[in-house]
């Protein structure tokens, strides 16, 4: 397999944004000299004040890598500095600096049948995955468990129940499904036949997740995990 | 590059601590995020080994019972994640890799070392990285067990460098005459990864 492409720091002009919930905003860059990138890589945001104070966070790749624009999904966290920048100051217009992209782990380019199982804003690589494997017809070898609380708060619902994922939701009845997290005999077909699983989430979904794909028989060395957020 | 519109930054007042926090970091305050690639572990203390092998005089295996009847270490102060937090005034407890090492006698050909995990991760050091005191093998964290998701029963500790080089579940150093990329050394990660040179990714300087 090819190296995983890499970018250093440029800047990228924020052209589109959107707030599909009160807790999230779609930001879609043109980035300058972009390096196309793999699903599942990841960019550096970061801002810079006057005095040359800068604060950085990284942030998954929502857009498939032939979109002209680079699309990022930024959840505002509690007192997050560069997500709360993103939600309450950023406008269409502004220029920002980015690097990436970055990572070489958590990346899928349809080699290998593949299950992903995410929760909430850690949806963002799936949809980049989905993207592509719709673009390139590879939709088959891509399977899709979304878990979120309620269908308006999972990012990218609607789109990744069009591309047929499975939407588990956890406090919200969908259709005739029970408000409930996945149950093994709901993921158990999905991961027949996967040659590799993606986890991506918080540090407790992670956890719930590996844990259910080990119950359907994913082995554990085939299972690739992104997680975020604090343990207390 | 271009000053971000509207942005003055919220975290600078980490007053007396600013001096500790390296470029581009910020502080975590009472939190501990966990970042793993892999699936937990869910080891059995009792049937963990550290074992020392490579370039040395004599390989040294330890079970949890032996590493434990070793002088212990313990470090007291800061870990930088490349995440870019920062966690201030932690304090873990295990061997100083000195004393592996001393164990083991490192041939005089021996430059780099290489962490090995349980799961398989990787990671690359210089070995003058892991001497002198600015590396440890932990079990304890803050006086408790480490945690699994920290990286327990055992993680090796090398605060002085980005936390991803302080493999967790380690069990074995392997010494070498040449430097090989380990797991994130391979994954578009900075060989080195000194926080207060920035070294976050390749191509950093």
């Amino acid at each position: 397999m090819a190296d995983t492409p890499a970018g250093g720091w440029t800047t990228g002009r924020l052209i589109e944004m959107d707030r599909p919930t009160d807790r999230l905003v779609r930001l879609r860059f043109h980035v300058e000299d972009r390096v196309d990138h793999w699903p599942g890589q990841h960019y550096v945001l970061r801002l810079r004040a006057p005095d040359g104070y800068t604060a950085q966070r990284s942030y998954s790749i929502a857009s498939d890598p032939h979109d002209p624009l680079l699309e990022l999904m930024i959840e505002c966290l509690p007192d997050g500095e560069v997500s709360g920048h993103m939600h309450d100051v950023a406008e269409v217009g502004d220029v920002f600096e980015l690097r990436g992209p970055i990572g070489g782990w958590f990346t899928w380019t349809g080699e290998q049948p593949a299950l992903c199982v995410v929760g909430g804003s850690g949806v963002v690589p799936a949809v980049s995955m989905a993207r592509y494997a719709r673009r390139l017809g590879l939709s088959d070898s891509l399977r899709i468990v979304a878990v979120g609380r309620t269908y308006d708060d999972l990012p990218y619902a609607r789109e990744l129940k069009r591309y047929g994922a499975f939407l588990a939701l956890t406090r919200e009845n969908h259709g005739d499904r029970v408000a409930h997290p996945p149950y093994p005999d709901e993921v158990l077909p999905l991961a027949e036949g996967v040659e590799r699983a993606y986890v991506c989430g918080s540090v407790g979904f992670a956890s719930f997740a590996t844990r259910l794909l080990g119950q359907v028989g994913v082995r554990a060395d085939t299972i690739r995990v992104e997680q975020f957020g604090a343990t207390s | 590059m271009p000053v971000t519109r509207g942005f003055t930054g919220r975290r600078r007042d980490a007053g007396a601590r600013s001096d500790r926090l390296p470029p581009g970091q910020y502080d975590t305050g009472p939190g501990w995020p966990t970042l793993t690639a892999e699936v937990t572990p869910h080891l059995d203390a009792e049937k963990w080994t550290m074992t020392v092998d490579g370039l040395v005089e004599t390989p040294r295996t330890w079970t949890w019972r032996e590493i434990h009847a070793l002088p212990g270490s313990s470090y007291f102060g800061d870990i930088h994640c490349v995440t870019t937090w920062s966690k201030f005034d932690v304090t873990f407890a295990g061997v100083s890799v000195d004393t592996l090492l001393e164990a083991a006698g490192p041939r005089p050909d021996a430059a780099y070392v290489k962490a090995h995990s349980t799961t398989g991760y990787t990671t690359n050091l210089p070995l003058a990285d892991v001497t002198g005191g600015k590396a440890w093998v932990v079990w304890e964290y803050g006086g408790r067990p480490l945690p699994v998701e920290h990286g327990g029963p055992a993680r090796l500790l090398v605060p002085h460098l980005y936390f991803w080089k302080s493999a967790k579940w380690v069990t074995r150093l392997e010494l070498m005459a040449r430097d090989r990329p380990g797991f994130w050394e391979q994954n578009g990660y900075h060989d080195r990864g000194d926080p207060w040179l920035e070294q976050r990714y390749q191509g950093d300087p």
